[in-house]
């Protein structure tokens, strides 16, 4: 949030701008070595927006009195953010608290607080993926429509394969135009089996992968499903039917279900929790397109109102920007930055 | 199963409705006072602040909102037999009506063919989709020559899908390939175009972050290369507080003209269209409703005002209606209705035929005032769609002499007709009877009476609560 976690182009001058530039060339990118880590992407990457921003929270705070202006001031910044008015009342009033019982006096101390918090939200949701149990382990994809689903499983798969295990991916969406020869062109990129069929339904062609996935002893099945919104009924029936086709495949099946939802979606993202959570029973999220100037803080929201453990975040382009969730470096990521529009204040 | 899909419909609940609902509560905390005064709204206009914000209006949008409203409310008398909740209503929708800007604007493709309609926005908006949807309906309602044609040579299949989508829009499609510069894709379009007197190309172009310079500069040396008449930017209606970002960036980089609002049935958090409309001052010009490619509409800013305060889009579901229904049985249909002979089985699965055609109960129910919505509500939104399913399959499993004269029904057919459809010969009976209750509304209507009909309607719509 806060105009949290944006790419710094200055740092991975060849990284990044390669990935801008060509998605072979984010694959190519991905593979060379010389990249810096997450963590001082992640840095340099707020560097980068302070200096863009100036002010914002870091104006906000400093040396400053505690007063019910700044709360104010506070808050709006926190609904800038995406965190929902439900979030952002809990955190302004968790804050109230703490000034006066904890006496605090600068600014500093209450944005230490306000950290303290957030984390205290969040920390719950750090639950990273565990894919160890089964063989294959069996993972379905779900999403509303243009959230990242293919995209995402195209970085996940490196991201298994980087941990030596193999990995199939299942070409279930075969409603939209061409998302077949999206993940097949992917695949064919970076040697990576696609299992897909010319025509059938998305069911069929997942319970074929998973039997291939057995028959060749892979690790990981990747499981894409067509983009759907919450809305159209029959399609979230037909994909509670994609799952309880995977369980005929392979009892216990899927091992996890996660559902992939855009950073720059705003409190909606908590009705397609709720919605998918529903019908096929969501384990985990994948929270893509953080970078750019998304806010993210609906993680808030869900982490108040449903919480789902966060497995992935997605800050850029590069096939590598997909990583693990880490309650820590987002918090700290988030305090390091500063808003995009400025303190203005609040209404009324 | 029951719970699966109902529990979604219930989720459902649109930030329209919850403007409404919230207003509402408005309305009744304002009971009973004369004149609205900076003190007695402050709570109401608190209310619609939250509102507004729940619904993913940016927050510098609702505070010039919120000002606005104030400003116009503060001293309004309660006229006549209005209640200041009402008034203050009243007040909001003409706000939200200005906001939204005024009638509806439409294309301005009065350019030397071939006119050039830009397609730019973030990732996943939806412009591929939405290039698709705006094709056929230049093709089917303005009868245009159309050419698609795509510059995102950056997504894998990215261009087999846009080919794909033509190729159901019944639009033409000009190949392009990855390795083409996108400047050149859209030269090479045009010339192709001017040669074979196409009136509209559409240039589908990739998905970019409003930060990323490169590809910012990209676009915009696409615009200066094809000079379009229209330069739409398509945003999902979903978009949350960033909105007024990417708006920004989008309408300093580029000379938009127009804006899409697509995945607007989804569950219309439309508070982006609010917060796009602020920031770049253009107008919304269609509204991406479906999977379907018909699914795009005029976008009218009335109507969505209207539909914020629960007003219903009413002028939408006519029109819906117009287009959905065919003419040519709907005059049949008439004949009959005057008659009030001859309306046997396959009138009425032609009913519900229509009915379907229209988006199906739920779609129709959306556009419905929400008192209205509500008692429809009753009746469970997914069940309702399966049992005019169930329906459609009895009446398809009768011959054709059955439909015309089901009194000819007896035990052993109805026991085949049941078998055939799949269901129990007391849904067959069900049926017949709604049947023939509905063939009774429709006599009646024959004999003049339109209360008598409204009388008799319940019985006609297959599910409602009797």
């Amino acid at each position: 949030m806060f105009g949290f976690l944006k790419k710094s182009p200055k740092s991975e001058v060849e990284g990044s701008q390669a990935a801008s530039e060509a998605m072979p060339a984010a694959v190519e990118a991905a593979t060379t070595t010389a990249r810096p880590s997450w963590g001082e992407r992640l840095k340099a990457g707020l560097s980068r927006t302070r200096q863009q921003f100036g002010g914002g929270l870091a104006s906000l705070f400093g040396r400053r009195k505690i007063d019910e202006d700044l709360l104010e001031e506070l808050e709006s910044t926190l609904l800038m953010a995406d965190c929902g008015v439900e979030a952002t009342q809990h955190l302004i009033d968790e804050l109230r608290k703490r000034w006066k019982r904890d006496r605090l006096e600068t600014a500093d101390q209450l944005q230490e607080a306000l950290a303290e918090s957030l984390t205290d939200i969040l920390l719950p949701l750090e639950q990273p993926l565990e894919v160890s149990g089964h063989s294959p382990f069996i993972i379905m994809i779900a999403g509303v429509n243009g959230s990242g689903k293919t995209t995402s499983i195209g970085k996940l798969a490196k991201h298994f394969q980087a941990q030596g295990k193999s990995v199939l991916l299942a070409a279930g969406d075969t409603f939209r135009a061409a998302a077949r020869e999206q993940l097949q062109t992917w695949g064919e990129r970076n040697g990576v089996t696609v299992i897909a069929q010319d025509s059938g339904d998305s069911a069929a062609v997942i319970f074929d992968a998973v039997n291939a996935a057995k028959a060749r002893g892979i690790d990981i099945v990747l499981a894409d499903t067509a983009g759907r919104l919450p809305t159209q009924l029959h399609l979230m029936e037909e994909i509670a039917k994609v799952k309880r086709v995977i369980g005929k495949a392979d009892a216990g099946a899927p091992h996890e279900v996660l559902l992939v939802l855009d950073a720059n979606i705003g409190q909606n993202a908590l009705a397609q929790v709720k919605a998918f959570d529903a019908s096929i029973g969501v384990t985990g999220l994948v929270l893509t397109k953080l970078d750019g100037t998304a806010k993210g803080g609906v993680v808030a929201a869900i982490a108040r109102q449903s919480p789902k453990p966060l497995r992935f975040i997605g800050v850029g382009e590069g096939i590598d920007d997909l990583q693990p969730f880490r309650t820590r470096e987002f918090v700290d990521a988030v305090f390091a930055r500063s808003p995009g529009t400025g303190a203005d204040t609040p209404a009324e | 199963m029951d719970d699966v899909c109902s529990a979604p419909y219930k989720q459902a609940d649109t930030m329209l409705d919850n403007l409404t609902q919230r207003l509402s509560k408005v309305v009744k905390t304002l009971r009973g006072q004369a004149r609205l005064t900076e003190d007695n709204i402050q709570d109401a206009l608190r209310e619609v602040r939250m509102a507004l914000l729940e619904a993913d209006v940016a927050l510098p949008v609702v505070k010039d909102l919120i000002a606005r409203i104030k400003e116009k409310a503060v001293g309004q008398e309660v006229i006549g037999s209005l209640t200041p909740g009402q008034a203050l209503v009243g007040v909001v929708h003409d706000e939200l009506k200005a906001l939204m800007g005024g009638a509806h604007t439409g294309l301005d493709l009065s350019a030397q063919p071939p006119a050039v309609v830009l397609m730019a926005g973030l990732q996943g908006a939806g412009k591929t989709t939405t290039t698709g949807k705006l094709g056929k309906l230049l093709r089917d309602r303005m009868r245009k020559k159309v050419l698609a044609v795509s510059a995102d040579v950056y997504r894998p299949a990215a261009i087999e899908q846009l080919r794909t989508v033509a190729g159901q829009a019944g639009i033409d499609f000009f190949p392009s390939t990855a390795d083409q510069k996108p400047v050149d894709i859209a030269r090479k379009a045009l010339e192709y175009a001017r040669t074979h007197y196409y009136d509209v190309v559409l240039l589908d172009t990739a998905g970019r972050l409003a930060i990323d310079e490169a590809m910012m500069a990209e676009i915009k040396d696409l615009h200066a290369a094809v000079k379009p008449v229209e330069t739409l930017f398509v945003v999902d209606a979903m978009l949350g507080q960033d909105a007024v970002n990417t708006a920004r960036a989008f309408n300093e980089a580029l000379p938009l003209t127009g804006v899409v609002l697509t995945k607007l049935d989804g569950d219309s958090r439309g508070g982006a269209a609010l917060s796009v409309r602020h920031v770049t001052g253009k107008p919304l010009k269609f509204a991406g409703v479906g999977e379907k490619l018909s699914g795009l509409e005029e976008f009218h800013p009335e109507r969505m005002a209207s539909r914020i305060l629960g007003m219903g889009d009413i002028l939408g579901l006519v029109e819906e209606a117009r287009r959905g229904v065919d003419e040519d049985k709907a005059r049949d249909f008439a004949k009959k209705l005057k008659t009030g002979k001859g309306f046997d089985l396959n009138d009425f699965k032609e009913q519900i035929a229509q009915m379907r055609k229209m988006g199906g109960l739920s779609s129709m129910m959306d556009k419905l005032p929400a008192q209205f919505a509500q008692m429809a509500g009753q009746i469970q939104g997914g069940a309702e769609e399966k049992q005019i399913g169930r329906i459609e399959g009895i009446i398809n499993s009768m011959t054709p002499a059955e439909r015309s004269k089901p009194e000819i029904l007896k035990a052993s057919r109805k026991r085949r007709i049941a078998t055939g459809a799949g269901v129990s010969v007391q849904e067959v009976n069900r049926l017949l009877k709604q049947f023939e209750q509905t063939q009774k509304v429709m006599k009646q209507f024959s004999k003049g009476g339109m209360q008598k009909m409204m009388r008799g309607l319940k019985g006609m719509m297959p599910g409602l609560p009797r």
